[in-house]
């Protein structure tokens, strides 16, 4: 097997080794639920396989790191390959946070960034953002941290070329067509239209990220600021 | 108990770090050179994921409030406990009072300070390593400071003043430079290695990329020609392990290393392997470094001669302190 085992078309899987004891699974196609449903049903099984011992599920993908090389890591994508091809959807009935937002103001100054952006006001910005329920797919980049799916395409808008230097744990962000509540204050690229005061991540608490893959939220205005 | 009476920036608790919550997006952290805390707790008798104290600034001061066995690894430094000579690598054993005292390495980058029965802070979720990023774990989240306090057992081995030939001495690199400063690292081509253009390809591995000031335990960022892409790809949020090395837009790789994030979005070009990932923790910041491609066949061979090594350690610690206590009359267990 190569260390690249499969960069191919459309409907193919691409599957390679991060070093040794590292593989990634990349779906092919969108980033739609449909997709990631299927990442978790592929987690949900890599889970099963002794010889994983940590499983890091990201957005449309999934990285399986062993305890050690795999003898054979072409087997190995293969039965990614497989369980890929087979595996039904895997629904999870989770959560749902109800978030009040404080909108726009000192901590969501980069409202009037993506109103611009999107050739909108601010207030249909906000309006399209608490419009929409937004499912975790991922926990990641930061304790706590969830990559949140739903977002309406008309409030899209790419990371920042300069990033914040010390946005605050709590920021309400658009990255791209990902949203998302920053969990650690420092350096964050995406764009903050709002604040909300909730904590991520307690390693004291049990679980201790607040959030789960697979958990529903909706955003309502606590208060507006243009 | 030790007193920490002289410290500057970033030196902190960590141990083999802590796996089985990235998937909560909490990295593992832990020490950058997981070989020298290896050596050091094989050389103590310690359990392999006992915690030690990272150093990455110096000089670094402490004074021993109760007795302690101890080693220093990672560098070559002018080490002394009360002003006395002591080498690294080597298990000496102190009384309560004395003061330890490691100043800048001649070699290395990163020295861990090893004692007996471990370092106790308390373990957060599974491991004493300092969360710097999420502000828990070691002590209280944090650097190590001035006048902190860390519990230790007061145990003393009743054999010292034996040691480990470091790593860099019995491990060879897996090419020799011209020039000495230059560090060589094995790395596999990674994910998008393909998607770079042909000239950028070589370039990975031609260049001597230097490691700039913008070098911490979260990652190295790489000074060279920048490398370029096809076409720019927008790639989806993925696992990030320590050593995947990655280019940003601007063209120069990063290194991502312990304290990394644990997803991140820029193209993967190469992972350098888990048997060279020591020698990055010990290059500092200014110097070269080489990558040598290797295949995985060649990635998971490269991993022998470091659990030979460590193998041969742990029965040399073990035959040595049997015949000395023979030596000395001391029973089994006994401690001194």
């Amino acid at each position: 097997m190569k260390n690249d085992v499969a960069r191919d078309t459309r409907a193919a899987p691409t599957i390679s080794m991060i070093g040794t004891r590292a593989m990634l699974f990349e779906a092919p196609g969108d980033f739609t639920m449909a997709h990631q449903r299927r990442i978790w049903a592929l987690m949900d099984a890599a889970q099963a396989r002794p010889d994983v011992c940590e499983l890091i599920p990201g957005v449309t993908n999934l990285m399986l790191i062993f305890a050690a090389p795999p003898g054979s890591p072409q087997a190995v994508a293969d039965w990614l390959r497989h369980a890929w091809d087979t595996l039904p959807e895997r629904h999870i009935e989770g959560r749902l946070f109800e978030i009040g937002v404080r909108y726009g103001g000192e901590l969501g100054n980069d409202l009037a960034a993506v109103a611009a952006h999107a050739g909108l006001p601010p207030e249909e910005v906000i309006a399209i953002h608490h419009g929409s329920e937004y499912t975790v797919c991922a926990i990641g980049s930061a304790p706590g941290f969830g990559y949140l799916h739903g977002l309406d395409p008309r409030i899209a808008t790419p990371r920042k070329t300069v990033p914040s230097l010390n946005m605050l744990a709590g920021t309400v962000t658009i990255g791209g067509m990902q949203a998302g509540i920053s969990a650690l204050t420092g350096p964050n690229g995406w764009n903050s239209i709002g604040y909300t005061d909730i904590n991520l991540f307690d390693p004291d608490r049990q679980p201790p990220a607040l959030f789960a893959i697979g958990d529903r939220i909706r955003f309502y205005p606590e208060s507006i600021a243009l | 108990m030790i007193t920490i009476l002289e410290t500057s920036a970033l030196n902190t608790v960590q141990d083999l770090g802590r796996p089985g919550y990235r998937n909560l997006g909490v990295g593992t952290s832990g020490v950058m050179d997981t070989l020298a805390l290896r050596v050091g707790n094989i050389l103590l008798g310690n359990p392999v994921d006992d915690a030690c104290i990272e150093l990455q600034t110096y000089p670094f001061v402490l004074r021993f409030d109760a007795p302690a066995s101890l080693a220093v690894t990672g560098i070559d430094a002018a080490i002394e406990i009360d002003g006395r000579t002591m080498l690294p690598w080597m298990v000496e054993t102190v009384s309560a009072g004395q003061v330890l005292r490691v100043g800048p390495p001649r070699s290395g980058a990163r020295g861990y300070i090893c004692i007996a029965g471990g370092i106790e802070v308390p373990v957060v979720l599974g491991s004493r390593s300092t969360q710097l990023r999420g502000g828990f774990g070691g002590l209280d989240g944090r650097p190590l400071e001035a006048g902190d306090t860390l519990k230790t057992t007061g145990a003393t081995l009743d054999v010292s003043g034996y040691g480990a030939l470091p790593p860099a001495t019995v491990l060879d690199a897996v090419s020799r430079e011209d020039d000495a400063k230059v560090i060589s690292l094995r790395a596999m081509p990674a994910t998008d290695y393909e998607l770079f253009t042909p000239e950028s390809r070589q370039r990975l591995w031609d260049t001597p990329w230097r490691i700039t000031p913008q070098s911490n335990r979260v990652g190295y960022r790489l000074s060279g020609a920048p490398l370029e892409l096809h076409h720019r790809v927008e790639l989806r949020s993925y696992g990030v392990i320590a050593g995947i090395v990655q280019v940003p837009p601007a063209g120069e790789p990063i290194v991502q290393l312990a304290d990394a994030n644990t997803v991140g979005g820029y193209p993967r070009i190469a992972t350098v392997i888990e048997a060279d990932l020591w020698r990055l923790a010990q290059a500092r910041i200014g110097t070269r470094i080489r990558f040598h491609e290797c295949s995985f066949a060649e990635g998971v061979a490269a991993m022998r001669p470091v659990d030979a090594y460590l193998d041969d350690l742990r029965m040399m610690v073990a035959r040595y302190r049997t015949s000395a206590r023979c030596r000395a009359g001391i029973k089994s267990g006994d401690k001194a």
